[in-house]
């Protein structure tokens, strides 16, 4: 299928040179998918200010695509986790997540949505969002601002523009054994049940000399 | 020969049914043979901003409501009266002072006659 592989790559771009373009079906089709990033529309805190503030003129993440903000889960694409995930909030998100159609790609935006943040120690902030949902890309800081948000747009892009339509190391979303939904975590007497999803949450051991 | 001067209405209807039929077939075969279908429950569901849906969409209005919707209106446009009158209120002449009066007791003729009716209980 991919035709950089029946076609070297000197060859094509000889072919480039006298004007004529060759491309493959998966190339189309990533450029097609990474440059229609429809983010689903919600923000949970501050970040989600930098959000809108990336989405108004200054900054205009519709240069890359990513200007239409669906309302509803269904027509989206991308997750931008903007802000702080209570415990109250974490099952509505993994339920949210569950709804958008396939392929689905997450950002988690800001200290909060990666690892809890400031209220990392507190009694009611999810501790990371990556706990229940795959997340894509991480951006750290405390609001990002609109630039960072940017670039992990662009990263998320370099993601969509080398997963591949078929053969070995095929993209997961296009594999019919990969699960669409991830069980939505239930409220318990202190703590969500069950704390993180232990099929998807390995958080590296950390060693201490 | 000539063709018909009506066959370009022909070809129009064509491109007029391949334009929208098109991007359907294709979306469907890229589906049959891409994309592996994954429907699950909450994706099945209703989209109630990430809750779970309450109740039933079909609620039933009491009809009595319609009164209460009618005394608002009138005690809102009085309000709307009432604010200019007060501002104005020493410069107005002794006539425009008893016209108010009168469309004030017209009112509060209306709110008596509302209460007395029992409007103003809340209908269980």
């Amino acid at each position: 299928m991919r035709m950089s592989e029946a076609m070297d790559e000197g060859l094509r771009s000889e072919l480039q040179k006298q004007g004529i373009w060759v491309t493959s079906m998966q190339e189309l089709y990533n450029w097609g998918r990474k440059n229609s990033i429809w983010p689903l529309q919600f923000g949970l805190a501050c970040c989600a200010i930098e959000m809108i503030a990336t989405a108004a003129s200054r900054y205009d993440i519709a240069r890359f695509g990513g200007e239409v903000f669906r309302p509803s889960p269904r027509q989206a694409d991308l997750m931008i986790v903007a802000g702080t995930v209570t415990k109250k909030m974490a099952p509505q998100i993994v339920r949210l997540y569950n709804q958008m159609p396939d392929p689905k790609y997450v950002i988690a935006m800001g200290a909060c949505a990666i690892s809890g943040g400031p209220f990392k120690q507190g009694y009611n902030v999810l501790k990371g969002i990556d706990r229940y949902i795959p997340v894509d890309v991480y951006i750290p800081g405390c609001p990002p601002r609109p630039e960072a948000l940017l670039h992990a747009f662009m990263e998320l892009q370099r993601k969509i523009d080398e997963q591949k339509l078929t053969g070995q190391g095929k993209a997961e979303f296009l594999k019919e054994s990969t699960l669409s939904e991830y069980p939505v975590p239930e409220f318990g007497e202190h703590d969500l049940k069950p704390p993180a999803n232990p099929n998807l949450f390995h958080p590296p051991a950390i060693e201490r000399g | 020969m000539n063709p018909s001067p009506y066959f370009f209405l022909i070809i129009f209807i064509g491109v007029a049914l391949l334009f929208p039929v098109m991007p359907l077939v294709l979306a469907w075969l890229w589906r049959r043979f891409f994309q592996p279908p994954k429907p699950g429950v909450a994706k099945n569901a209703t989209y109630e901003c990430g809750v779970e849906s309450l109740g039933d969409a079909q609620i039933q209005f009491q009809s009595q409501f319609y009164l209460y919707c009618i005394i608002f209106l009138i005690f809102d446009v009085e309000s709307i009266f009432l604010v200019p009158f007060a501002v104005a209120f020493t410069a107005l002449p002794i006539g425009a002072f008893v016209a108010i009066l009168i469309f004030l007791l017209l009112l509060l003729e209306g709110l008596v006659w509302a209460w007395g009716k029992g409007l103003l209980t809340w209908a269980r």
